[in-house]
């Protein structure tokens, strides 16, 4: 992780963190309910204005972390406010800063307490920010849970009839992950530090840790990212989440939060503890695959949309911890991408079914049918992001599974020809949901006639097609900021293991491929 | 006749017990508050006396922050009583037995 | 500026289709047609162009690059412009131009006009970019669009349970042929570190082993299957006929499913390095060619004939990309696109003529309600039973041929191609006979009608294909395959027979044509015989192997499905985690009564756990 630029002048991550906060205290001072929704997307898209000049201004095939703000906190604990961004981070920031504001703008349907509401929203945006960006472990820790407190209210508050079990379950199973998370900060920050624990990022790089070490911190912070991700089988907290979740609430638990966890497992797994993670990797390409498989299998038989949305996330996550474990340059960046991708769809899908949802006040399957003949615009654009999900080239699923699926193979190639089973189911449970939805006559009168997407759905819905579009016909610029990033991951790797990336093609390096 | 840190502790054990007596045999709310006040006074003491012994500055430092803790406790105590008594007329505690399981 | 010429081959169609999703609502409804059919048509010109220097001997293979698409995999969106995909694009674009053209006149009146013409020009942008990649990868993309474009023209009648079943159906099976397609992917980057054709099939002799490059074909195989409705992954192809008849005329007749065959001859280089893939391949063109004409034997349905009928024949084309005679592979795939399209195109027509009727029991005596229509099925009816001259004898015999050339066992291939190419010929003169001889038998109040000049155009320009098509590869002038030469340069060719052996198997397929003809004409001369016997039932049902998947598959793996979801990952999974929570709140409902609400209880219980914690450690030796 060398070559660090100079700190920049101006501290545009703190700022890209500090510009929710900013916003929900904006929010907070509003007095008419009808401005705080504007408001607040207003202030969310001027957290995605800067998360845009970043983007640009992201220097391309650099591995390290640029932007760097370092400022030491208080010395004696090696606690420091130290933010940086790579190409691993870069696109899940931005991706975060893309999705609030639509979240936000989706989310006309909350009529309670609005004001909390869309303070919730923008205290959670702030906290995601800020576990992507942060690199000091304490502070990174800080985040973490500061983020579960907005996200626990959002369902517990704003939910459907189950909301607070759903709240509390949510709310336990991530805890349970972070008290141990916890500890493994700690203990990670006493044994890495020379002359005094450190929590920075960067320095515990360098750290030397024994082969037990590294299982039990593996261990300590991959069991709260797999609770995260989810990777099986600790996913059952994620459908109660969604169903009871409201529509921006699942957009961003699906869209960002579980990404959150695949990124811990990259950031810190796979960076701090490599020789715990190349020991681990048949157990977790294994739950990686029965997640792929599993999760598909169960979203086939699913009566209510969301429900069936989440599992198929436990599905697509399932390709993400593949990637990740499949320690390919390959799959490593078709992980990362694949996280962007599914937070693309799978947000897509959960905004049409909120959707659907206003109209009718109800998920099951069982009560649709025939939508296409009344809502043809509505029907198109599910099946155009249902294929996204599936897979289809031209749009951006299928190139982060080809990465995922190709890149595997070299390393892990019984797995890849599993998980590339995924690849039937996916269609199986996408497209018979759109035939029992859409297809078919119009067998409920309730349905007879129901409103097409007005111009705000769609105005919402466009930006996220057009990057679908974009991602899966020209991935290279994402990719090109992604391969360096990932690359120094594996170089670390094969510096402190015996690990080696396997060569393919006729006795060609691991990390070039020949035009 | 010098006055040793032992008399210090002692007469510091002894305001602790009185204080101690004070939240466990009366009712008044009021009254156990001012208890508490004596309680950390008591082991203010001690933190100065050992200090002072110790020729160390810690001592009162930690004195500083018991007080302050202390000064914030009255006011957010004081202000929970007062509210309790206005509604419920009474400053008994075993009359506030809200929190039983 | 052949790039440019090839590029705008693709772009054409794609851009009719991205104008006419916007505004194929609010065009008039011929115009959406028009336009659509102007795009392929540019599209046929841009590539016959490109092509003439090909026809000339001047053209040099070259490669179009787009973009830098995926450069981890270090393969570009590019395009390879060969002499084996010019002839690809020339029949799809021009009898996708036909097709289109048709379709102005069968799709009229409906109400999703603009959209049926976005997914035809869409389909045919697919389909150029399948046989245009000049990499696996970008073959790959190709290949799942025009799953796309099937699956959304399949169910083009959405409202119709069935159509929509039937999309979602060759979709789904299709997905199985390409877990295949996706393995062999796996296979080849991990050999070859590269997707690029020209790269693979170069470096295919040193890299891969025998053992390799068999995984690889069958894997290509099981890919190949699904798209050219093969053995055992046929089932979608029956039930697409739900689509409206010029999709299944373009698309799951001359095209799409003919993408396996293509990528077997274009991946020649491999399975010439693979024997028993190569092998395997024939065997399930042969087994399937003779399965599905048995079925198509007893078929009621106008529509589902053809549709048996296209199985078989694409059968036929696998035994001879799997014998090695790619060039009789692709001239049958050429020659079949003519005289299959124009059966479909004209089955449309008798349906169209028929408001909507295609139980061939229902029709009969047709032939002088729709001379047209009766005149260019005839030509497509002789052409496909393999009568000389017509397009159909002279490449089904090269395939034959062929593959009696090679010996052996290959001549049992030969065998079952000759039982079939009988079968061809009886249920292709069993339909004609139903739909067109003998006594009307139409219900009452429909008053056959002959189909507009639109319609009848495209019927006739591709009559006239399939009477010369077969011209361009005959025994006495080989110009298909020197012109393919060079594509298959590499690749080890089977060979064609020669001299009298030529002669005496040629002569053998026309009297197996001409038996079938005879038989059934015999049979269906005066009446229409009862087939409703056991032997027929079976034949009708497609042996009931649907019934037999839909209840192992979908039936079965449903209830799978559901235990695991409602038992295993419900109570299972869940259940532990919901029964930690309610050991957890029981628990502390054992622990209430503690908790009396007295403050001085409280109080009492810290002063003794002080107590108790400052006597612990005394007790352990002081403080």
């Amino acid at each position: 992780m060398s070559g660090e630029r100079a700190p920049m002048t101006f501290p545009i991550l703190s700022v890209i963190i500090a510009l929710p906060v900013a916003g929900a205290l904006v929010v907070a001072a509003i007095r008419r309910k009808e401005l705080v929704l504007p408001v607040a997307v207003a202030s969310s898209l001027v957290t995605l204005g800067a998360a845009v000049w970043m983007l640009v201004d992201f220097q391309v095939g650099e591995a390290g972390f640029q932007f760097v703000e370092q400022a030491t906190w208080y010395q004696p604990w090696g606690v420091g406010w130290h933010l940086g961004v790579d190409g691993i981070s870069l696109l899940l920031v931005v991706l975060t800063a893309f999705l609030f504001p639509i979240a936000l703008a989706a989310s006309t349907a909350i009529t309670r307490r609005v004001r909390e509401y869309a303070m919730a929203m923008l205290l959670l945006e702030a906290g995601i920010l800020g576990v992507f960006l942060c690199l000091d472990l304490l502070v990174f820790f800080v985040f973490w849970e500061a983020m579960l407190v907005p996200m626990y209210f959002i369902i517990g508050v704003w939910g459907g009839e189950r909301r607070v079990h759903a709240a509390v379950k949510f709310f336990l199973f991530t805890a349970f992950g972070s008290a141990l998370m916890f500890a493994g900060i700690l203990a990670l920050g006493f044994l890495g530090g020379e002359g005094g624990p450190t929590f920075d990022f960067v320095r515990l790089l360098d750290a030397d840790l024994s082969r037990t070490a590294q299982f039990w911190l593996f261990g300590a912070f991959g069991l709260s990212f797999a609770i995260k991700v989810p990777i099986f089988p600790f996913h059952t907290w994620l459908p109660d989440a969604h169903v009871e979740a409201p529509t921006a609430g699942s957009v961003i638990l699906a869209g960002i939060l579980l990404k959150l966890g695949a990124y811990g497992l990259i950031r810190f797994c796979l960076s701090l503890f490599p020789e715990a993670s190349v020991s681990l990797v048949p157990v977790l390409a294994v739950l990686a695959v029965i997640g792929i498989v599993y999760g598909a299998i169960v979203a086939i038989v699913q009566t209510d949309v969301k429900r069936l949305v989440a599992y198929s996330s436990v599905s697509h996550l399932g390709f993400v911890v593949l990637g990740i474990f499949a320690l390919t340059s390959q799959g490593l960046q078709g992980g990362v991408l694949q996280m962007v991708n599914h937070g693309l769809t799978t947000g897509a899908l959960f905004l049409l079914v909120g959707m659907i949802y206003e109209r009718r006040h109800t998920r099951e399957i069982g009560q649709f049918g025939g939508l296409g003949a009344v809502m043809p615009r509505y029907a198109g654009i599910f099946l155009f992001v249902a294929f996204a999900s599936i897979g289809l080239p031209g749009l951006n699923g299928f190139i982060g599974e080809f990465f995922v699926l190709i890149g595997s193979y070299l390393s892990l190639p019984w797995y890849a020809v599993v998980a590339a089973l995924g690849v039937v189911l996916a269609a199986v449970y996408l497209l018979w949901a759109y035939q029992r939805m859409f297809t078919g006559p119009i067998t409920l009168e309730e349905n007879r006639g129901l409103r097409d997407l007005g111009v705000r759905e769609t105005l919402i819905l466009v930006p996220i097609i057009v990057l679908i579009l974009f991602l899966g016909i020209y991935p290279k610029p994402a990719l090109d900021r992604i391969q360096p990033s990932v690359d120094s991951v594996l170089q670390r790797i094969e510096q402190t293991t015996d690990y080696r990336v396997p060569d393919f093609g006729t006795g060609m390096a691991g990390y070039e491929v020949v035009p | 006749m010098t006055v040793t840190p032992g008399w210090y502790m002692a007469l510091s054990a002894v305001l602790f017990v009185i204080g101690l007596s004070g939240i466990l045999l009366r009712r008044n709310a009021l009254v156990m508050f001012m208890s508490v006040e004596l309680m950390l006074n008591a082991v203010n003491l001690t933190f100065v006396a050992a200090g002072r012994e110790l020729l160390s500055i810690d001592g009162q430092v930690s004195v500083f922050f018991v007080m302050v803790v202390a000064a914030a406790e009255v006011v957010v105590g004081l202000a929970i009583i007062v509210a309790v008594f206005r509604r419920r007329k009474t400053a008994s505690v075993d009359e506030l037995a809200e929190l039983r399981g | 500026m052949t790039g440019t010429l090839v590029s705008l081959a693709i772009l054409l169609p794609l851009g009719g289709s991205v104008v006419l999703l916007f505004a194929g609502k609010r065009l008039p409804e011929p115009l959406a047609g028009v336009i659509a059919t102007l795009t392929v048509a540019g599209a046929f010109g841009c590539a016959a162009v490109a092509a003439v220097d090909f026809l000339t001997g001047a053209g040099e293979a070259l490669t179009v690059r787009w973009f830098d698409w995926m450069p981890a995999f270090g393969v570009d969106a590019s395009l390879g412009w060969d002499r084996l995909s010019a002839l690809m694009t020339l029949v799809v674009t021009g009898v996708g131009a036909l097709i289109h053209l048709y379709s102005i006149g069968y799709m009229k009146g409906d109400a999703r006009f603009g959209r049926f013409f976005t997914y035809l020009n869409l389909f045919i942008a697919s389909m150029l970019i399948l046989v245009l990649a000049d990499n696996f990868a970008m073959l790959f993309v190709g290949w799942e669009l025009v799953g796309l474009c099937s699956y959304l023209l399949i169910s083009f009648w959405f409202e119709r349970e069935t159509a929509a079943a039937a999309g979602k159906k060759a979709f789904i099976v299709n997905r199985v042929g390409d877990v295949g397609f996706i393995v062999a992917l796996m296979v080849v980057f991990a050999h070859f570190g590269s997707f690029r054709f020209d790269t693979v099939f170069e470096s295919a002799p040193e890299v891969l082993t025998t053992g390799t490059a068999t995984a690889i074909g069958l894997l290509l195989l099981v890919g190949a299957a699904g798209k050219s409705a093969q053995l055992p992954l046929y089932v979608w192809l029956p039930d697409a006929m739900e689509g409206p008849t010029p999709v299944s005329a373009l698309i799951h007749a001359a095209t799409m499913v003919t993408a396996g065959v293509y990528m077997v001859a274009r991946t020649g280089a491999i399975f010439g390095m693979a024997p028993i893939a190569a092998g395997t391949v024939a065997v399930v063109g042969a087994a399937t060619a003779l399965y599905a004409a048995t079925i198509a034997v007893a078929q009621t349905d106008i529509k589902r004939v053809l549709a048996y009928s296209t199985i078989s024949q694409l059968g036929y084309m696998f035994m001879g990309v799997g014998a090695a005679a790619y060039v009789a592979g692709v001239f049958h795939l050429m020659t079949h696109s003519f005289f299959k399209a124009l059966l479909f195109l004209g089955a449309g027509s008798v349906i169209h003529g028929m408001h909507g009727e295609q139980d061939m029991a229902k029709m009969g005596g047709l032939r002088r309600k729709m001379p047209a229509t009766f005149a260019t099925m005839t030509i497509a009816w002789l052409a496909i039973s393999g009568i000389p001259p017509l397009a159909g004898f002279w490449s089904k015999d090269e395939i034959l041929g062929t593959v009696f050339e090679r010996g052996g066992a290959w001549t049992v291939l030969w065998g079952v191609g000759l039982l079939t190419a009988l079968l061809t010929a009886f249920y292709m003169t069993r339909m004609m006979w139903l739909t067109f001889f003998g006594e009307p038998r139409w219900d009452d109040g429909v008053h056959p009608h002959e189909s507009p000049a639109v319609m009848t155009i495209p019927l006739l320009a591709l009559a006239g294909l399939s009477v010369v098509g077969g011209l361009v590869n005959t025994p006495f002038r080989t110009t298909l395959e020197h012109f393919l030469d060079p594509v298959f340069d590499a690749v080890r060719l089977a060979h064609v027979p020669t001299g009298s052996t030529a002669v005496a198997l040629a002569g053998a397929s026309v009297i197996a044509a001409l038996i079938g003809i005879g038989l059934a004409a015999l049979r269906y001369r005066d009446r229409v015989p009862d087939e409703t016997g056991f032997a027929w039932r079976l034949m009708g049902r497609g042996y009931y192997v649907d019934d037999v998947y839909g209840q192992v598959f979908a039936r079965s793996g449903k209830l799978a499905a559901a235990w695991l979801a409602f038992r295993f990952d419900a109570r299972g999974i869940d259940g532990a985690v919901e029964g930690m929570g309610a050991l957890t709140r029981k628990t502390g409902g054992w622990l209430r009564p503690i908790q009396t609400g007295f403050v001085r209880t409280s109080a009492a219980g810290v002063v003794l756990g002080a107590v108790a914690l400052l006597g612990w450690f005394l007790w352990r030796g002081g403080l």
